[in-house]
């Protein structure tokens, strides 16, 4: 097990609060959660805790971006999308200015707290605004480099965090697709966390004679499509695995830029389907919804016969 | 030989005088009237309203260079009741940000000049506003950068009542008085007048100074008559008069001021300046203008 995104996102930001000076930090009343706090308590100067006003925050930053700053929002992912976003978008896409959205909680990762706070409409609403880069870390050190990626850019960076510590997957030198897997049957393309799932199903796939290849894709906008392309034109089938709904998320924008180049192929995607979801243990909440091991090897299978 | 407004704005970056500035903001609403008339779109009541207000700012009191209109040290202003976009740019073209014949393409495809502020597109807007509602946070966040870079430019925030009907105005004024950066200013152009009728019809917002003084603000002691420069120079003295931050002005105005059939009237929000309507209207603003211009 790695560790959990928000403490390896909540100390990088310590971390690199040394080296850049311009970096400021925000939270809305749950810096203990999404660990800002270690950011906090390092440079208390430039932390500012803005109280549960999650639009307030976001336009607070963009204040202090105007002015040369490279704020870092923190609250919980699902409130940012839905709380800031006239903010996010109005005032942090509109204007394109260098705001890091950090959307803690990502996807079920806050599973005992149920439907309310789970985010599994942020990634469609984000990727819809323009400016915007999404970004969805599958592991700890992804987030990190997410975080590295995003303090170099000039116009907003959406990262979507996780809460528990899940697997590692293999490393790369920086954020980008990471293939785990080589294969010649199948294209499981999975987007942030769903990526461990999709390499235990290669396993799975494998003892059954499919050589599924599997795509760790975090990065939802601007969309890897090469990537995506090269393995499919050797595959001839793809999957998309996402911890999100079905619409306006991850698999919506594959395969919306497979259309656009006139790219076919078999197409299946797993995600939530159009339901709200609920409380629970997170491995089993997360294979009530689909994304196990055991459905995606299944769903693959099928994609091959 | 009496000096006109034309030799007035030979010499923009002059600190103006009350008699000054009340002729530039006549002079300015001239502009504004016939311009959204021109253009057959647009907001005269809010932009008729504010027009002392941000006058004075411009000409009297911000520090700005026109010429470097990212300058990092100026003075910022956030117009957060956006849709008196254009009463900010009369203001800011005369001001020598950009072209005053550009003022004609308001509105136009492929115009800088935005239905509502837009920052990356026309030199001199601090900020791209619309929404209602955000300004005081984002100037809150202005404010703090200053604070952080040890800078000491000065925040102004223009809301109307309408934008302080927004939920996020209140966050807003509950953080400021949280962080108490300095210089950083909110002026309430005050004319009891929304979108669909007034303030009472719609939200009424009274007591508000009590309002926002109980939310930890300064607030200053009388409300001023914000469609009179002698008033407006009286708050900005008050501005400067104690270190106890955030402030908080409360300017009374009448929406639609200077047209005599516009003023008070919710239905003068953005209507259409029809051309009836700019021929009475247009008498009565250039008689104005004759009168500040006199008593140069
Ligand atoms: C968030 C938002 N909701 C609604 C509107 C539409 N709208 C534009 S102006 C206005 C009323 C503004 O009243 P006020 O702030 O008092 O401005 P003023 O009277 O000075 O024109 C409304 C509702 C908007 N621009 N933004």
């Amino acid at each position: 097990m790695s560790m959990a995104m928000r403490d390896a996102f909540g100390s990088k930001l310590a971390e690199l609060g040394a080296t850049h000076p311009e970096l400021v930090v925000l939270d809305a009343d749950v810096s203990s959660s999404t660990k800002s706090a270690l950011f906090g308590k390092a440079f208390p100067d430039r932390f500012y805790n803005v109280g549960v006003a999650e639009g307030n925050m976001v336009d607070i930053a963009a204040g202090l971006a105007t002015c040369g700053y490279h704020p870092v929002v923190n609250a919980f992912s699902i409130f940012l999308a839905l709380k800031g976003t006239d903010q996010i978008r109005n005032t942090v896409c509109y204007n394109n200015l260098p705001v890091i959205i950090a959307g803690a909680y990502g996807g079920l990762s806050d599973s005992f707290d149920g439907a309310s706070h789970q985010a599994i409409t942020d990634i469609a609403i984000m990727r819809a605004l323009p400016n915007m880069q999404v970004i969805v870390p599958g592991d700890a050190a992804q987030a990190q480099q997410a975080l590295e990626y995003a303090l170099t850019q000039k116009g907003p960076v959406f990262i979507r965090l996780n809460r528990n510590p899940m697997p590692d997957l293999p490393s790369a030198s920086e954020i980008g697709t990471v293939c785990s897997v080589e294969g010649s049957d199948i294209t499981i393309a999975a987007n942030g966390i769903t990526a461990s799932y999709a390499n235990k199903a290669a396993s799975l796939l494998a003892k059954e004679g499919i050589k599924a290849e599997v795509l760790s894709v975090p990065v939802v906008k601007p969309l890897d499509v090469e990537s995506l392309k090269k393995s499919v034109s050797k595959t001839g089938a793809l999957l998309c695995v996402e911890e999100h709904v079905l619409m306006g998320g991850f698999a919506s924008a594959v395969s919306e830029a497979f259309m656009k180049q006139g790219i076919s192929c078999r197409f299946d995607a797993i995600g939530i389907e159009d339901t709200f979801t609920e409380s629970g243990p997170y491995e089993p909440l997360l294979a009530k919804y689909g994304i196990s091991a055991e459905n995606i090897a299944m769903r693959a299978k099928n994609l091959c016969k | 030989m009496n000096t006109s407004v034309k030799d007035l704005l030979s010499q923009p970056e002059r600190t103006f005088n009350a008699k000054e500035l009340a002729a530039l903001a006549a002079y300015f609403r001239v502009v504004m009237f016939d311009t959204l008339h021109d253009r057959g779109t647009g907001h005269w009541g809010g932009s008729a309203s504010s027009a002392e207000l941000t006058t004075s700012l411009y000409f009297n009191r911000m520090n700005i260079k026109a010429e470097d209109p990212t300058w990092e040290d100026r003075d910022r202003l956030i117009l957060s009741k956006g849709h008196a976009s254009m009463n900010l740019y009369t203001v800011l073209a005369h001001r020598g940000f950009f072209p005053v014949e550009e003022l004609s393409t308001f509105r136009k495809l492929d115009s800088r000049l935005q239905g509502h502020p837009c920052m990356n597109k026309l030199p001199g807007v601090d900020m791209s506003t619309g929404a209602l509602g955000h300004g005081l946070s984002v100037g809150l966040g202005m404010a703090l950068a200053a604070k952080l870079s040890g800078k000491s430019f000065w925040t102004y925030v223009i809301t109307g009542e309408g934008c302080l009907n927004e939920g996020q105005s209140w966050e807003a004024l509950m953080s400021a008085a949280k962080f108490k950066p300095e210089h950083f200013v909110l002026m309430v152009d005050y004319n009891k007048v929304q979108l669909d009728g007034t303030e009472e019809q719609i939200m009424p917002l009274g007591p508000l100074s009590d309002k926002l003084k109980s939310f930890g603000w300064n607030v200053a002691p009388t409300a001023y008559d914000g469609n009179n420069t002698e008033d407006m120079l009286a708050s900005f003295a008050w501005m400067d008069s104690d270190d106890v931050w955030p402030k908080a002005v409360i300017y009374d105005t009448i929406k639609g001021k200077g047209v005599s059939f516009t003023e008070g009237k919710n239905a003068w929000h953005g209507a259409v300046i029809d051309d009836a309507s700019y021929a009475q209207g247009i008498v009565e603003l250039t008689s104005d203008l004759h009168q500040k211009e006199a008593a140069l």
